[in-house]
């Protein structure tokens, strides 16, 4: 049995869900989804029921907005019950901290950050990267039950299933040591903006875009002309530019759209290690010796200030 | 109130890396202090040089080459060191009960651990030695005061920050934003060579090993596209739609 835990938002699920339920199906055997959260978790469980078999809803309203521990205290009793030979996760933020709490309840093993994860005998064997993106590993877990965090986009979106599913509540009990951190104000990125890890289409900008309104009118500007996401150089943060949930690299995040634009991006290695599995690369910079250009598929040297209203022109015109 | 930081001894972002025979090779002279941990460090100094801590003390778990992240931690101002010292590949899980064994041995309260490894681009080792302890997490924090008993933190999560409390004891995971990581100057550094440091073999058994190591360069077109800017915008436009295929 293959449990994928599955995040949701606003009442749906997030798209790196999908991404799991193909990473399972890849996998193959017995498939089962675990939904956290109260009443409005109810429309995700139902929908994720037209893409696996099973379908476990643990009704309770506090796992809404839950520190890590209650969330992996859910997870574990749902993991045991069913036996499960690995949980599949998202490696975002909340994946990454419940990954390895969850391992370790469970006397497991974690495969963490996973681009891709096959069966190897009885245990399972997962493709991921270390050194700052550098190099590729290929990883054996030595202990079941395995955990794997998925990274977004390392899987399509699964098509939904030939039958539906079946969705059944349960209760979930915590201990007092999953009570132990108190959450306060969750402060949300701007709506409407795009998210970065989700994203086909990423605009990021650095330091040689001079300040910060010309990061404002170019790299946001070009964002919202293609619906892309915003994100920043790890200067460009640090100068007080933009706010630290943008930046992309080794401090920051990490990011693989279809497309990437570095306007502006010397391209230090810290950087290139959260983008260079990007899809195609276009590079706009002064600096014709910039590191950025070796990673680019397309690179320009020239003034962004220059080059990026005739490429919003160019791109507007496009029929 | 005893305060445990966790130290890594990692190859430096610029390092020469090499595959050989399945596993990656660094120079042992490019290795450093990670970044990541530096923050834990500077927040550990800084809440006892405010009188809000007695101890600092520094841990690392590795081979004999990462005592020299301990000494940087050191210099930096912590008062003690122990390396816990193994040749093993060990993954974050299996780092994390020796650890959590070495934090409770000092008497720690508060485990500060950076938010991410350099060398195995791992999140993982401060949420387990979390549930190792039995202690609370507050991963990824860029604020951290200590109120009385209380640790009062901000920590960033999927769409955003939010804030988060628990009383002692915590693990603490560090990155960017937290503070201004300050340089080892000459007088301390030579200073830190004096400071206690012990070293303690530890057994831990692998619960995922690397079967093999690749350096993957991903092929790129290389296209310098050139002339004015509108030339150069309209055959941008051009190739990205009809050539790279992603508008």
């Amino acid at each position: 049995m293959i449990l994928i835990a599955i995040d949701h938002a606003h009442g749906a699920p997030r798209r790196g869900a999908f991404e799991l339920v193909s990473a399972a199906r890849d996998l193959g055997g017995e498939i089962a989804a675990v939904v956290l959260g109260g009443p409005d978790a109810g429309p995700v469980a139902a929908a994720l029921a037209a893409f696996v078999p099973r379908v476990i809803h643990v009704d309770d309203a506090t796992l809404d907005h839950a520190s890590h521990e209650r969330r992996v205290t859910a997870l574990a009793g749902v993991a045991t019950e069913l036996g499960a030979e690995a949980v599949l996760l998202g490696a975002g933020r909340s994946g990454q901290a419940v990954g390895p709490r969850l391992a370790w309840r469970l006397d497991g093993a974690l495969l963490e950050d996973v681009a891709a994860v096959r069966r190897e005998g009885s245990t399972l064997v997962a493709e991921r990267l270390a050194y700052l993106s550098r190099a590729s590993l290929t990883v054996r877990a030595e202990a079941s039950p395995v955990v794997v965090s998925v990274k977004a986009g390392a899987y399509p979106a699964a098509a939904p299933a030939d039958a539906p599913g079946t969705v059944a509540s349960r209760a979930a009990t915590f201990t007092a040591a999953d009570d132990a951190a108190r959450l306060g104000e969750r402060r949300s990125v701007a709506r409407g903006r795009v998210a970065l890890e989700e994203a086909d289409v990423v605009v990021c900008g650095g330091r040689g875009l001079g300040d910060a309104d010309a990061f404002e009118r170019h790299v946001v500007g070009l964002a919202h002309d293609l619906g892309a996401g915003v994100a920043s150089t790890r200067a460009v943060v640090d100068a007080g530019w933009r706010p630290y949930d943008e930046q992309v690299g080794q401090t920051g995040k990490n990011v693989a759209p279809q497309l990437y634009f570095a306007l502006g991006v010397s391209g230090a290695v810290q950087h290139l290690s959260g983008m260079n599995r990007s899809g195609t690369v276009v590079a706009i910079n002064k600096d014709g010796d910039a590191p950025i250009f070796k990673v680019a598929d397309y690179g320009i040297v020239g003034d962004v200030h220059e080059v990026l209203p005739a490429l919003r022109a160019a791109l507007s015109g496009l029929d | 109130m005893i305060i445990a930081t966790y130290v890594k001894h990692v190859p430096d972002a610029e390092a020469r890396l090499t595959a050989d025979g399945g596993r990656i090779e660094v120079d042992d002279h490019a290795y450093a202090l990670d970044g990541m941990d530096e923050y834990g460090v500077e927040a550990a100094v800084r809440l006892k040089e405010a009188g809000l801590a007695d101890e600092v003390v520094a841990l690392a778990i590795g081979p004999a080459r990462a005592e020299a992240a301990l000494r940087t931690a050191l210099a930096l101002g912590a008062d003690r060191a122990v390396l816990l010292e193994s040749d093993d590949d060990l993954d974050p899980l299996a780092q994390a009960g020796p650890l959590a064994e070495a934090a409770r041995a000092c008497g720690a309260e508060l485990l500060l651990v950076g938010g991410k490894q350099a060398d195995w681009d791992s999140a993982a080792l401060g949420p387990a030695v979390a549930e190792v302890l039995g202690w609370p997490v507050c991963d990824w924090t860029t604020e951290l005061r200590l109120e009385g008993r209380e640790i009062a933190a901000v920590h960033d999560v999927d769409d955003g920050s939010e804030a988060w409390r628990a009383e002692l004891p915590v693990v603490v995971t560090t990155q960017q934003g937290l503070n201004e990581p300050r340089y080892p100057t000459l007088p301390n550094i030579m200073k830190a060579k004096r400071k206690p440091l012990e070293r303690q073999p530890v057994a831990a058994s692998a619960r995922v090993v690397t079967l093999a190591a690749a350096l993957p360069s991903r092929a790129r077109r290389g296209v310098r596209l050139e002339g004015d800017a509108a030339t150069v915008a309209s055959e941008l436009a051009r190739r990205l739609r009809d050539e790279a295929k992603v508008l």
